[in-house]
């Protein structure tokens, strides 16, 4: 198992594709190819490296190319120019015959509207893509026991016999996600695969997804439009408008340092507090020993203009924190181990929403701490708020 | 008059270069106007080099176009060349079908042949009403003392459904697979449709003489069309991304067509299997005038007797068959339909 890349893929749809390429490649744009020569484009120009075993997610409005893009990995689209590399192979190279074993062996895809067989049964359609290979009468027996293994882990047990068109939305995606799962296949391709399901149904796949991608651990790649369901589900992301990649990174990444002012107006209506973790919101925090003296820890404080300090024991795990005014009362040879106050605590992993409640606690600004309890920085309410606030980034970090 | 033809002939050209140049809209400009001022240049030289003169001096023996002769010369050619041959054929295909038909009416008596109908009536509706209906109509058919023309026309049809469908599925399947072939085989079937059958009886009787085989030939060209039209839209009609899926997964183009194409369009090819059934009784009384022994014998015989009722029962004789057969083929056409729409 290994990377997928992407090499200055484009795709011109047209008469005459290879005519327009130089054209594209100097930034025409749309409309004027359009009215000029009758060609739309519909990737420009994408270099991507998309990880094995990560979920990655494109997003973009439609009209954006995304479809298009994900169609180039399993060579239902094939580019106008450009590399795609699986594990190094070029996949563009590959033969009618190969790239039937290609598609049969290492990409599964699971589509919009579903896209189940309406003429065979449920338990037939997570069979598909394992039937296509198989030849003896044996062999189809195994397969059908295993897509029923499939359709048990997507939770439609008892409903094998039935057809597609008894089932409702949620159902019939949980079908092809069995589908798609089915054929062992490293790569899964899925275009806009809960678009068409009401949202609490949408949710749930996502929660199922996301919990079967923690234990199957394939290569997803997956189309949305919806910026909340991208930074749900992608480890990295990727922002396409007019057929080219605005910016690639982690949700918090491009929640922070959106690259252009399209990406930014997209994350306007994002929950950011869902999205955005202590660890990546955090200031910088003092750290002191319990064996320091009051007078030490104050000119510390008073030489880097903060507040609070937080103490930490021989190993630099947390004991709690102590405040500029609790060091003048307390005379300047005390010791920290006696003077420390508890302080809230969140991981650098946990996401503000979560940290918000635990300024209620306390005044103190809260502790943000590594798995061995060793501070890596502090959240004041101000700087969460501030946070969870700004629409174009947030200044100062 | 020079004037108005020279005039005709600019019309033609004028009207065949802007055909040609908005055809090829999706080419260059320049390749546009290059091809149409191409063909005005041609069609100009060759309407003053042929038929110009001729229309100039008044005095012409041949029509413009001298289609008509061509085709008396081509049919008369086929005869002598091939008329031995086509006629043994004939005789051949003749014999096995009488055969055939000489089975149905002489071997199979009419109560079991209306319990076999019942029977394929019932599997098709799983309705006890049709089924007895179609016992009726046969009953009625044999009270009638028409059994025997009716068993005629059946193998007739049958035969010629055969035919149609062996000729007819395939080239609905490769017509949807390819805009080319569906560009030029569109026409040919308006013509084959549309084209008054006695039109083409004349050769087909000259190369094959009367009779059955005849009969069954004119009926394949006239009921094909149906089947052929309905086989191409229904492969056309099936969702895009189901088939997207199936090549997603690495189905082969075999595996495409036989496991998701052609069950998706089984409903519509039985409507045209059903249309084709109905195209083909309309033909029975036209194939009657060249020999085919049947139900449109019959009703020739009324025509030409002046006999109104022999001719009134033959007819209702034909309107009853054709019901069960409707009604037989609507039923498969409607059970095959379930499951296979495509719910949200």
């Amino acid at each position: 198992m290994g990377d997928i890349v992407l090499r200055n893929v484009t795709k011109i749809f047209g008469p005459a594709p290879a005519s327009v390429l130089e054209r594209v490649r100097q930034g025409v744009r749309k409309e004027e190819l359009l009215a000029q020569t009758g060609h739309t484009i519909g990737v420009r120009g994408v270099s991507l490296t998309i990880e094995a075993g990560k979920c990655f997610v494109v997003m973009g409005l439609s009209g954006s190319g995304k479809s298009t893009l994900l169609r180039h990995l399993n060579r239902l689209i094939d580019p106008t120019s450009g590399e795609i590399l699986f594990d190094g192979e070029d996949i563009l190279r590959l033969q009618a015959d190969a790239l039937r074993r290609f598609r049969r062996d290492r990409t599964s895809m699971v589509f919009q509207h579903f896209a189940l067989f309406p003429h065979k049964s449920v338990l037939e359609n997570a069979a598909y893509g394992l039937n296509v290979r198989a030849s003896g009468i044996g062999e189809r027996n195994a397969n059908l026991e295993k897509a029923r293994r499939w359709i048990e882990r997507v939770g439609l047990s008892g409903y094998e016999s039935q057809f597609p068109s008894q089932l409702s939305g949620g159902m019939q995606q949980r079908v092809g996600l069995a589908r798609a799962l089915a054929t062992d296949a490293e790569v899964m391709l899925m275009d806009e695969a809960f678009s068409a399901l009401d949202p609490l149904i949408r949710r749930e796949m996502q929660d199922q997804l996301i919990h079967l991608q923690a234990e199957l651990r394939r290569t997803i790649i997956f189309i949305t439009h919806d910026l909340n369901e991208a930074l749900r589900l992608g480890d990295r992301i990727a922002i396409m408008n007019d057929g080219a990649i605005e910016q690639v990174g982690t949700g918090e990444e491009i929640l922070q340092h959106p690259a252009s002012e399209y990406v930014a107006r997209f994350l306007e209506d994002v929950n950011r507090g869902r999205v955005l973790t202590a660890g990546a919101t955090m200031l910088e925090a003092i750290s002191v020993r319990d064996t320091d003296t009051a007078e030490l820890v104050l000119t510390r404080l008073r030489r880097q203009k903060l507040p609070v300090a937080y103490v930490g024991d021989a190993r630099g795990r947390l004991i709690g924190a102590v405040t500029e005014s609790m060091l003048r009362s307390a005379g300047p040879a005390a010791a920290m181990s006696a003077l420390a106050r508890p302080v809230p605590v969140a991981p650098a992993t946990l996401v503000l929403e979560r940290v918000l409640p635990l300024t209620l606690a306390s005044d103190l600004p809260v502790a943000v701490i590594d798995a061995q309890d060793q501070v890596l920085g502090m959240l004041p309410k101000d700087r969460i708020i501030a946070a969870l606030a700004a629409h174009h980034g947030i200044p100062g970090t | 008059m020079p004037i108005a033809s020279a005039l005709t002939l600019l019309t033609c050209v004028a009207i065949v270069a802007a055909l040609i140049y908005f055809g090829l809209r999706r080419c260059k400009d320049a390749t546009r106007i290059a091809t149409s001022l191409g063909a005005a240049m041609l069609l100009i030289v060759a309407g003053f080099a042929g038929g110009w003169s001729a229309l100039v001096d008044g005095g012409y023996e041949l029509p413009l176009l001298p289609i008509a002769k061509r085709v008396d010369q081509l049919v008369d050619w086929m005869v002598i060349r091939y008329g031995d041959f086509l006629g043994d054929l004939n005789n051949w295909i003749v014999h096995k079908i009488g055969f055939f038909e000489r089975f149905l009416h002489q071997s199979v008596a009419w109560p079991l042949m209306a319990l076999l109908f019942a029977a394929i009536a019932f599997h098709a509706s799983r309705s006890l009403t049709l089924s007895a209906g179609v016992v009726i109509a046969f009953a009625l058919i044999w009270s009638l003392e028409l059994w025997t023309p009716t068993m005629q026309t059946l193998s007739l049809m049958s035969v010629s459904l055969l035919v149609t469908v062996v000729f007819g599925l395939p080239m609905g399947i490769l017509m949807a697979q390819s805009k080319r072939l569906r560009a030029v085989m569109t026409p040919v079937l308006d013509f084959m449709q549309t084209m008054p059958s006695f039109v083409y009886l004349i050769p087909v009787v000259m190369l094959f003489g009367l009779g059955t085989f005849s009969g069954v030939l004119a009926t394949m060209i006239y009921a094909a069309p149906p089947l052929i039209r309905l086989t191409d839209l229904g492969i056309r009609l099936v969702d895009k991304e189901i088939v997207e899926a199936a090549t997603a997964f690495g189905a082969t183009r075999w595996q495409t067509l036989f496991g998701v194409q052609l069950p998706l369009a089984m409903p519509n090819i039985m409507a045209g299997i059903n249309q084709s059934i109905m195209m083909a009784l309309a033909m029975v009384v036209i194939a009657s005038m060249i020999g085919v022994r049947g139900l449109g014998q019959e009703v020739l015989y009324g025509l030409q007797r002046q006999e109104p009722g022999t001719g009134f029962i033959a007819g209702l004789s034909i309107v009853l068959l054709a019901i069960v057969l409707d009604r037989i083929t609507q039923a498969y056409g409607q059970r095959l339909a379930a499951h296979r729409q495509v719910v949200h």
